[in-house]
């Protein structure tokens, strides 16, 4: 079997054992949170004028939230092996339907944000690591850590104060097009531009340094063609394979800027199912965080299998 | 070399995306306010439909509050006043291209008898449809039930809205907004229906959008990203006010912010002890300080803009922490070493819970906290779900709730005291109260449900106004102003106090 089909595998071992490990633990943390799920449902369907007993009672009846929760627990996991996810406590929809309006909105985010940091990061990386050591370089290292050191809530913050009051370019919230999608795209672009920028410096760094390099020149090759055709895929892999440890930092960080800029992706449907205690919801959202973050693995090692003959050869 | 271009390249994309100029089209209206998408179904978060005019009720109110109608074209009741009927308004069309029939309108307002909405506390006994009439039977004259039909539990939809299991899957009304795009529970896009039997609008589109977080409604109305932002925070009334670009319209409604109280546990059973709490909390402070209106300050639970149930007579509930501090010692409840007060060993040690829905809530009560210690009452704050309130209320657990309850859940305050005052107590009202007062009150509540003589409704109201300030079940702190920031391109822009409609029909864009 070749190394490709020997990770795949693996990662799909991985992906079925996130999915039971994530529903499990998220709905025995969600029944040990204190408060009345029939009556936080309640609350997020009929809204505080309206909620009532009454009303809890009736959500209550309605889906059979007074069953004991290891038959609720061993009925979600009947149907997850249906791939059925059921129906959102709150609105009644089917959660499948629910995430694939939110999933559609969490990838159009990090998709953008990726596009937006590798335009960002690796050019300045690289720009820097060949003048490694230059006043531009150390320029580039603290203002990498300046907005590294910046939780994504807070940078978010920020560019909303410059780009929406002070110049009015953006709008604050809002999901309908491009120019909504700029300030949060930007936001987590940054954080991971901040990193990446550093690890395609040093590895730049690193390669202008290394004896293959050096022959490179000597054979006669300019320094353009030296790195185009030897630097850059010698450079290349542990700045791809360092963008997917980054995807850890990104997931978390949509889920922060999806609330500062109301989203309507997965992390903010995450955060809305705890405060409802909306169980399928909440089991759904947190799954779809999990499995995305094992797909885009998957997806690196792919790349990295792409770039470099050793990893293709068994 | 390559970098250098394609980095200067990736420079001037940015730039140029960030330079887009406003992608707005001109005659779409953007409403920008606080509450989600939470359901299709009216009676969950369907008041977004009926304020937005995508479907609409039988009966609504006009710019004087006065009950008129909508979908109804006028109501008579029977000489033995249990038998109503409305009649329709002939001619209308749903945005399907159904047309309204009393079959229609019965099978609505029949599941929402069923839904926790407001019909269920009508004494209704039957609803039937007629020829281009619907006829409601009550098992007791009840006066209200016209203002019942204007909650958006009541809303009237076309068959077409509804599954085969009867759930609602789309939500299409007689309104003259159709909706054509949902993002729950963000939003959703609208557009003019021509069809509308109220005729032509100026507005072609509209789109709603829900901010739960105040900061962000604010920015949206002074960056001009929103036409129409509702329920500003308080501390962005005074820049919103100045502002170039929009007009701050604000106005006082029949929405109190009130403290409920658990007035059979060994704390506020006492009136006395009531009453002292009443008199140590500063309402001036909160509403100068905290809600920025001087003028909500709560002398009685109904704000003057409720005529009839205002009571200008009754003397005003004073901020007299002395008098306080003589109550609760009357009262049995002395000073201890560290302040806090203590009866037979016990130290007066409550918790108050309340909900960030509205942001001011939380900071009310940390005020009350802080009053409240001044005269030896320890108050823990607890800040979580709307839900806690019922929840504590049911289970016996509550001692103290803030919240900003709504007198106009119906165009009639008593819709909102059937529910609070009933003799069981309610989730939103008296808890554990009982005795004369409340027993007097009860029996005055029933009798107004089937007073229909003004002057005799008259001296009714006054009476349950006069019983819940002397007894004090429920405290009220302040009265509720709503607000709405209006671009300034709009002119028509009115406030609607009962919260019904965003009155978009009447909005023209002025540019």
């Amino acid at each position: 079997m070749s190394p490709i089909a020997r990770t795949l595998i693996g990662r799909a071992i991985q992906a079925v054992t996130v999915a039971l490990l994530v529903g499990v633990i998220t709905f025995v943390l969600a029944h040990t949170l204190p408060g009345d799920i029939a009556m936080r449902v309640a609350a997020s369907r009929y809204g505080a004028d309206l909620v009532s007993g009454e009303a809890a009672d009736l959500v209550t009846r309605e889906l059979g939230l007074d069953r004991p929760w290891t038959v609720q627990l061993l009925d979600w996991l009947w149907r997850v092996v249906r791939f059925d996810l059921g129906e959102a406590l709150v609105t009644g929809e089917k959660v499948t339907d629910e995430l694939g309006l939110q999933l559609g909105y969490t990838l159009l985010l990090s998709f953008a944000a990726l596009f937006l940091s590798l335009l960002i990061g690796p050019p300045l990386g690289l720009l820097l690591g060949l003048r490694a050591g230059s006043a531009m370089d150390r320029a580039g290292l603290t203002a990498s850590a300046a907005i590294r050191a910046l939780p994504p809530f807070v940078l978010g913050l920020l560019l909303i104060l410059l780009f929406s009051l002070v110049l009015g370019w953006l709008p604050p919230t809002g999901f309908e097009g491009l120019r909504e999608l700029i300030l949060p795209s930007l936001t987590l672009a940054l954080g991971l531009a901040a990193t990446s920028s550093r690890i395609t410096r040093d590895a730049t760094a690193s390669v202008v340094a290394a004896p293959y390099f050096a022959f490179a020149r000597w054979k006669g090759l300019s320094d353009r063609q030296a790195l185009l055709r030897h630097g850059l895929r010698n450079a290349g892999v542990p700045v791809i394979a360092y963008i997917g440890m980054q995807l850890v930092w990104l997931i978390e960080g949509v889920m922060a800027v999806e609330i500062l800029f109301a989203w309507p992706g997965v992390g903010h449907a995450l955060v809305h199912a705890v405060f409802a205690r909306d169980i399928p919801m909440l089991q759904g959202t947190a799954l779809t965080m999990g499995l995305m973050f094992v797909a885009l693995n998957a997806l690196v090692d792919l790349t990295c299998a792409a770039i470099d003959p050793r990893r293709r050869a068994a | 070399m390559t970098s250098r271009r394609t980095l200067v390249r990736a420079l001037g994309l940015t730039l140029g995306l960030l330079a887009l100029p406003a992608a707005a089209q001109p005659d779409a209206l953007r409403i920008v306010a606080p509450w989600e998408i939470g359901g299709l179904d009216p009676a969950r978060t369907g008041y977004l439909f009926q304020r937005m005019q995508v479907a609409e009720t039988l009966v609504t109110t006009d710019r004087d509050n006065k009950l008129v109608p909508l979908l109804a074209r006028g109501w008579h009741v029977s000489d033995d006043q249990l038998t109503w009927t409305f009649d329709l308004r002939p001619d209308v069309t749903f945005q399907d291209g159904t047309k309204l029939s009393g079959e229609i309108v019965a099978a609505s307002l029949t599941r929402a008898r069923t839904a926790p909405g407001i019909l269920s506390n009508a004494p209704v006994t039957a609803i039937e449809a007629a020829d281009g009439a619907v006829r409601i039977t009550t098992a007791t004259p009840f006066s209200a039930l016209p203002a019942f039909l204007a909650h958006h539990s009541t809303l009237i939809l076309a068959p077409s809205s509804h599954g085969p299991d009867g759930a609602v899957r789309s939500v299409v009304g007689t309104g003259p907004f159709r909706i054509t795009s949902l993002t729950p529970p963000r939003g959703f896009d609208a557009e003019r229906f021509d069809g509308w039997w109220g005729g032509k609008i100026a507005t072609a589109r509209v789109r709603y959008l829900a901010a739960g977080r105040g900061e962000t409604r604010t920015l949206s109305a002074d960056t001009g990203e929103a036409d129409l932002v509702f329920n500003l925070p308080p501390t962005a009334f005074q820049r919103l006010s100045r502002s170039p670009r929009v007009t701050l319209i604000t106005a006082s409604i029949p929405r109190t912010y009130i403290l409920k109280v658990n007035a059979g546990g060994p704390f506020f059973g006492d009136i006395r002890v009531r009453q002292a709490v009443s008199a140590a909390i500063d309402r001036e402070g909160i509403a100068a300080g905290l809600l920025r209106t001087p003028e909500a300050v709560a002398t009685q639970l109904f704000p003057p803009s409720l005529a009839g149930w205002h009571a200008p007579a009754l003397p005003p509930l004073a901020h007299d922490p002395e008098a306080a501090k003589r109550l609760l010692a009357e009262a049995g409840w002395q000073p201890g070493a560290d302040g806090v007060r203590t009866k037979d060993g016990r130290p007066f040690r409550v918790t108050l819970r309340t909900f960030p829905d509205r942001p001011e809530q939380p900071v009310i009560a940390t005020a009350i906290q802080a009053q409240l210690k001044e005269v030896g009452i320890v108050v823990e704050v607890s800040i979580g779900n709307s839900g806690d309130i019922p929840l504590g209320h049911n289970d016996g657990t509550l001692d103290l709730g803030l919240a900003a309850r709504n007198f106009s859940l119906v165009p009639d305050p008593i819709g909102t005291l059937i529910q609070d005052y009933d003799p069981k107590g309610g989730d939103w009202g008296a808890m554990n109260w009982t005795g004369a007062g409340a027993a007097e009150l009860a029996a005055t509540i029933s009798q107004l449900g089937s007073t229909f003589e003004p002057q005799a409704a008259q001296a009714l109201r006054q009476r349950v106004a006069a019983i819940l300030q002397a007894e004090l079940p429920v405290m009220p702190l302040a009265w509720f102003t709503h607000s709405v920031a209006a671009s300034k391109r709009l002119s028509g822009v009115t406030l609607d106090p009962y919260e019904l409609s965003y009155r978009l029909s009447d909005i023209t864009f002025t540019k």
